[in-house]
This record gives structure tokens, sequence and C-alpha cells, in this order.
């Protein structure tokens, strides 16, 4: 059909609005085919978003969050935010749906359906942390190339699916194995079908953790089209990046899996610390696997007045990437003293967590309250921005907002 | 005084002759596209490889003031980038794949904006810019400057509300 790709060029320029061309070719337009106009759409009635979530960008869809948005301990699809590398498919048809498993390092390719996926292997259900590598990017300084988050690309959802490692054992791995590498029906941006707009994956370790699934429900329900349905890897802790969504195809390589974005700058940070703004050779870049230690005060809204006879009751959620958060704390004074929060544990390995503190304050004034997170290895969230690196990844300086005792 | 006179007709004359360009560009396009229409749909119909597509009305709603050319307060509100020199190169070529919205909040300097455009150039299809590589830098340097933002910046934009628990 060379009818949809002509509707998408003439609707590129200016002068398709004027001339209302769209309007000329709606009458071939075929059904399930999802118009451009949709760029136009309102973002937060599309894909069911709060109204106070901040759009970074409309082609590709990027979303994200304000830190109280996110104050449930299961985050609601309402304040989930939204990261594309592509275009969101078109023309989703669950029963003809099949998943591939193939690659070097796979005994024979096995396809399966969606319902002999759901019907084969045991469901599992976990809360996971996923949380896009680039979170913080606005912060750096020298600027990195890319959508400038600021705090919101980051939430723990319930989900529900089989394990990858329980597949991988029924299709036959061989003993090479190293990666897996996910293939998905999202389209490039350039519309172009031989380029995949994004193919990431992990080392087989995490490939077979528990906690890496494929998943056909959120929060109890069928994923939404713009978080992956009808299927999704979720692999919790790493960058989001690798949770991959609208999932066709496995690959298992002999190789670390060298799909797009996987190579050159994405996704990876220096192996070994630069200054800010300094060139770094490819070579010289490393993939980013478990995120950093990192918290979020969801309670209250930065910018709350209160009298001095009111104490501040302070909420939020930390989350360590592999890791468990061991200690939470909070400061009134800028980072001279902390003073500690109540933890608790994770809901499951892999699922952020929740801490709380009642604050006094000692005089009026203006505050701002600091959240610091340490993990189980003693790493403890940086006041500043940890070390600059070209793309922007991994920024976790502690959360802050602000208050006014008055 | 005469001069006025005769500068005010050859602006006139200046308008009229746009309008009648663009008034043909109009009417020119249009035909093309009912060309090609019909021609792609006789296409459709004849050849059975294809397969069956349902046809349905979707409605198309295009606002009235929809314009794509409305600049205000310097804004061009269709794409929300500066109106400067450069604006139109920088839309013709940068907005067809991605949105303004990636141009805009990224800042960077020439050269690094030329390493970007590489980048596209080698992955992502983007075709070569010529002449309009060096306006669209120029426009995007001078517009979109990168700032300093140090080690940590202030919290900025607060919003105070009253507390009440």
């Amino acid at each position: 059909m060379k009818r949809r790709s002509f509707v998408a060029k003439s609707s590129l320029g200016g002068l398709a609005t004027l001339l209302g061309v769209d309007i000329v070719y709606k009458n071939v337009m075929p059904e399930g085919y999802t118009p451009l106009a949709l760029q136009d759409l309102d973002p937060f009635k599309l894909f069911n978003k709060d109204k106070g979530m901040v759009v970074l960008n409309d082609k590709p869809w990027n979303i994200e969050a304000q830190a109280h948005l996110l104050d449930d301990k299961v985050t609601p699809n309402k304040s989930i935010f939204i990261r594309n590398n592509g275009l969101i498919p078109e023309d989703i048809d669950v029963e003809k749906w099949t998943l591939t498993i193939d690659g070097e390092s796979v005994k024979q390719e096995k396809t399966y359906s969606l319902v002999e996926l759901k019907s084969k292997f045991e469901h599992h259900t976990y809360k996971l942390t996923l949380e896009c590598g680039g979170n913080g990017r606005s912060e750096f300084d020298p600027p990195a190339k890319g959508n400038q988050w600021t705090i919101g690309a980051v939430y723990c959802a319930s989900w529900t699916g089989i394990r990858l490692r329980d597949v991988l054992e029924d299709v036959g791995i061989k003993d090479d194995a190293v990666y897996f590498g996910y293939h998905a029906a999202d389209v490039h941006l350039s519309r172009d079908p031989s380029k995949e707009p994004i193919s990431r994956g992990a080392p087989m370790s995490k490939a077979m953790q528990d906690e890496t699934i494929l998943a056909f429900k959120m929060n109890g329900e069928d994923i939404p089209l713009a978080h992956g349905y009808p299927l999704r890897v979720i692999a919790g802790g790493w960058p989001a990046s690798v949770s991959g969504k609208w999932l066709q195809r496995i690959s298992i390589r002999n190789i670390v899996h060298d799909g797009t974005k996987m190579t050159g700058t994405a996704y990876r940070v220096p192996c070994k610390p630069v200054a800010p703004g300094e060139k770094v050779a490819d070579k010289d870049m490393c993939i980013i696997e478990s995120m950093p230690v990192k918290s979020l005060i969801t309670y209250p809204k930065s910018g709350a007045t209160l009298s001095k006879s009111k104490k501040l009751n302070i909420r939020g959620h930390a989350w360590a990437g592999e890791l468990e958060v061991a200690k939470m704390e909070y400061s009134i004074d800028f980072g001279a003293t902390w003073s500690s929060c109540n933890l608790e544990k994770p809901a499951n390995r892999l699922a952020w967590q929740h801490f709380s503190a009642e604050i006094s304050f000692p005089q009026e004034g203006y505050y701002e309250v600091w959240a610091r997170a340490t993990d189980s290895n003693g790493v403890s969230q940086p006041m500043l921005l940890p070390g600059w690196n070209p793309k922007g990844y991994l920024n976790n300086a502690c959360h802050r907002i602000a208050v006014k005792i008055a | 005084m005469k001069k006025q006179n005769h500068d005010k007709l050859k602006n006139d004359f200046k308008e009229l002759y746009k309008k009648f360009i663009l008034a043909s560009i109009v009417i020119a396009i249009v035909g093309i596209g009912l060309l090609y229409f019909i021609f792609d749909f006789s296409l459709s119909i004849f050849n059975s490889n294809e397969p069956e597509t349902e046809i349905v009305e979707i409605p198309v709603e295009i606002p009235v003031e929809d314009d794509f050319d409305k600049i205000e307060n310097g804004i061009h509100i269709k794409t929300g980038f500066i109106e400067a020199p450069g604006m139109m190169e920088t839309i013709q070529n940068c907005t067809n794949c991605h949105s303004s919205k990636l141009v805009i909040q990224n800042r960077m300097n020439a050269e690094r904006w030329k390493s970007t455009i590489k980048w596209m150039q080698e992955t992502q299809n983007l075709w070569d810019l010529g002449a309009n590589e060096t306006v669209i830098i120029k426009y995007l340097v001078t517009n979109y400057p990168p700032k300093k933002v140090g080690r940590r910046a202030v919290l900025k934009d607060i919003e105070w509300y009253r507390l009440e628990e």
C-alpha cells in the first residue's frame, strides 16, 4: 500500500495543513491506521496520563512525571513516564502475535504464540523499578544531547508474566551464550523498515534471574500500548531500555548484542572518569548495567509553606539498581547534617522501597529538604552531580524540595 | 512624496504578486494531489495481489487557527521555534523525523551540532543538508546557545502553596 506513506509524506510539510490534503485523503485511510493527526492530539487523553506530566517530545513521544505524581507505592499508569525511540506500532493483532527465540546460541529456533506463552509457562508477578538511563540528564554541564529528563523518568509498577529463563530452557541454549537482545514492532522515525529504533539486551546472567520476565500485564491489566502491549521484557534495576517493548523476537547471542543503541555511545558511560566536556572515543565507553542508588521525595510537593508549630511528614521511594537500599537520610541544612528516615524493605528484589520521616524546623525561613539513599554496598547518592559523561546518563544526585516556614 | 507613493504602489504590487504565486502553488498541489489520488486508487483496485483493505471515514478536523506560518511574540506557533534567520530551513530539514521539541530542548555548540547532524546522516537517514547546514547550525547556536548551569543549579520555578495537614 503506497497510500499510507503518501499520507505520511504529505503531512510532513506545512502546506499539507494549509491545503487540507489530510481531508482529501481521509476517505482512503485504511481502518486501523492511526492518523498522523494523532501527533496533534492531547497526549494526556491519548495515553491516559496525569495532566501534570511533562511532554518533552511528541515525535517520538517522550513524557515524564513530576516527583509528587509518583507518591503511590505501586505507580499507576497515569504517572508512568513514556520513553520511545521510534514510533508506536500500529495495527497490533494479538491473535497473530508471536515470539521467536533465535540467535547463534539457541539449539534450535522456536516460535511461540502469545496464547502458548501464557498457558505453557508459570506466571509470576513482581514489583519492578524501571528508570530511564538518561533520567536527570537536564542537569549536566556541558549539556548532554537527547531528551532533557529532569527527575520523572522512573516508576515501580507491578508486572505479571513468565520468566525469560523458563522460555530459554524450553528452547535450549548453547554453552557459548553471552547476551540476549530483543527485537520489537516499533517503527523507525524515518519509517525505513530496514532500521530498528532500538534493539538492546543484557548478559545471560541478567536473563536468567527470577525477576527477568516477559510481561503481558501491568498493574493487573493488559499493558498499555505506549508501554509495550502486548508483550514486553522487564529487567528491573537496569536502564529501562533493556526492558524492550512490543516484543517479537529474542536473539541469544554468542557475542555482546550489537543491535541499535547497544553500540557507539548509546547507553554507555566512559569506562574511566573524564573531565566535563571531554571527548571520549567509542572504544572507551562501557555499557551501563545496574542503575545507581537513588531516591525521590514524593510528598509533599516542592513549594510547601507551613507554620513553625507544624511538623512536616515527608515520604518517598528509594532504589538501588541490582542492590537494596540499606539506609535513607534527609537533611534540612544543605547537607551539613543528616537524620535518618524510616525505610521499608522492598516488596520483592528490584522493587523500590518506601521511606518516611517527621521533620521539625528550628526557625522560620527558607529550607530545602534533601534526600540521600545508601545502597547495601555503602555507596550513597552524591549531593552534586556525579561524574560527567557525554550522553548525560546516571545522574543520581540527591533530590531536593523547597519548604518555607512562615 | 512622489517617491513614497511610488514605493507604496510597488509594495502593493509585490503583495499582490506574492498572493498570486501562492494561489498558483495551492492550485497546482491540489491538482497533483487529486491526480495521484485517482491514479493510485485505480492501481489498488486492479491489483489483486494487494491485501483487502476496508475503507472507513475518519473525521479529521483542522482548526481554523491551525495556520502553519503563524508567528506570535516571535515564536512560530506550530513548532515553537524562535523566529529568526534560518528558522524555515531548520523546520524543513529537522522536523520530518522528530519533533521540534527535541531540537529546542538541546543546547549545543556548533561543533557538537555538526557531529549530531553527521550521526543522523550515518544512522537515521538524514539527507545531505548542503548549504543549509551552515544556516541551520548558525540558527541553532544563535537562538539556543548552551547555558552554564554549574555542578548543581539552585531550585527554580517553585510554586509556593500552603500545606494543610
